[in-house]
């Protein structure tokens, strides 16, 4: 059944695609799940959809109301779609050093955008976002980093889809951001897949992004649990936009840049796993599509050319 | 025994600017302690008095996050690099 009453009702149940080209053997897969087949083209379709209903049920979220969110895209494009259909007002506090795409996007669905400083990337989001809701308590911050309907999502629906498509997992591989789609994919295979692995990858980003004036201000968000996660591992922009590349070269799909990353720390188990002589279904997320991200270049020429271009964006 | 640190541009000035500096330690925790005496005070930023990874600090050994590795226990061996980054948000 594909027939849906509404876009929201669409949400969910991406497809599971196994990757023949990209997995070592029979015996050790790799399996993508397609999260740009969402209503706004990613993964962050579910916690917004479900951090809306969760404040509107809690009464916090009344027709008229103007919603604030710290957001690098994603969660900004999804709201801004659900806030458009629902009547909200929404404004994003967006680093400046984001795709183009991603603020067209966001105005086109007609989100405000206010600007926060590069240097910092997404801290100063958050701060910012901290200080506006503080001026505006009227205005509703749904706050993705803590909000537990955001993890929720993911424990409800994105991880019960992995095991009903591939009953046979070992390994999942999300993106380390909010930490909202590992904490409830992880806790919920956890729950059910005895010795399922939880693998983190990190988006490291250009020195730029990491320009804190303090190492006391860094921030972790409220959401992560390690305990859920078994390894954790950084990838930097030129790995990522490797993989990616290699997505569309080998398998034909077109990816944004932070799927490369976790493509990447994917195929390291996949590796650990054949050299280990183990059987593995590793699932990935493809948390969303190349389109957002062809103006950073990560699409054309070399690899040291996309990668020295992505220095100082928030590429993931 | 050679292992590569890379400092993180919040802490260069510990480092005399310096992107990436060279110790040496059988573990990350002796490795601190080895360029504590170069770079004095980068340990103290590090780790805490008992000898953990402070809150706000990820310190990856070959892209690894190392609190998932064994913390400070971590061992090393000749021609690892090790990257030392501030937690910053994603999402």
């Amino acid at each position: 059944m594909v027939r849906y009453d509404s876009l929201l009702a669409s949400l969910g149940h991406t497809p599971m695609i196994g990757l023949p080209n990209l997995s070592p053997s029979a015996d050790v897969r790799l399996w993508a799940k397609l999260e740009d087949r969402n209503p706004t083209g990613s993964i962050k379709d579910r916690p917004a959809i479900a951090m809306v209903a969760r404040a509107e049920a809690a009464g916090e979220l009344t027709p008229g109301c103007t919603v604030l969110e710290p957001t690098s895209g994603n969660t900004g494009i999804s709201l801004a779609m659900v806030c458009k259909l629902k009547g909200y007002k929404l404004i994003c506090v967006m680093p400046e050093n984001t795709s183009i795409e991603r603020r067209q996007l966001l105005e086109m669905y007609g989100a405000q955008i206010r600007t926060s400083p590069a240097a910092g990337g997404s801290n100063e989001a958050v701060a910012v976002a901290k200080r506006l809701a503080a001026e505006n308590p009227d205005w509703v911050m749904l706050y993705q980093y803590g909000n537990p309907a955001n993890a929720q999502s993911h424990y409800d629906t994105t991880g019960p889809e992995i095991l009903a498509d591939l009953p046979t997992v070992t390994h999942f591989v999300g993106g380390l951001g909010t930490t909202g789609t590992l904490m409830g994919v992880g806790r919920f295979l956890r729950d059910n897949v005895p010795g399922v692995k939880i693998i983190a990858a990190e988006p490291r980003y250009g020195e730029l992004v990491y320009g804190l004036r303090n190492i006391d201000e860094g921030f972790i968000p409220e959401l992560y649990d390690a305990s859920v996660l078994d390894s954790r591992f950084s990838v930097g922009p030129a790995e990522a936009v490797r993989r990616t590349r290699q997505l569309v070269d080998d398998e034909g799909i077109f990816a944004g840049i932070s799927t490369g990353a976790i493509l990447h720390a994917a195929m390291a188990q996949a590796d650990k796993a054949v050299k280990a002589g183990e059987r593995a279904d590793i699932a990935f997320v493809v948390c969303d599509a190349g389109w957002k991200y062809l103006s950073t270049g990560a699409y054309a020429g070399t690899l040291d050319e996309a990668s020295a271009k992505l220095e100082g964006q928030l590429w993931a | 025994m050679a292992i590569e640190a890379r400092i993180p541009t919040i802490l260069r000035n510990y480092t005399d600017g310096a992107k990436s500096v060279e110790g040496s330690g059988q573990t990350l925790g002796e490795l601190f302690v080895d360029l504590d005496r170069r770079h004095e005070g980068l340990r103290a930023r590090l780790v805490g008095e008992d000898g953990s990874l402070q809150r706000f600090v990820n310190v990856y050994l070959n892209d690894e996050d190392v609190r998932f590795l064994g913390g400070a226990e971590t061992p090393l061996s000749d021609g690892d690099v090790i990257t030392i980054l501030p937690a910053v948000a994603g999402g």
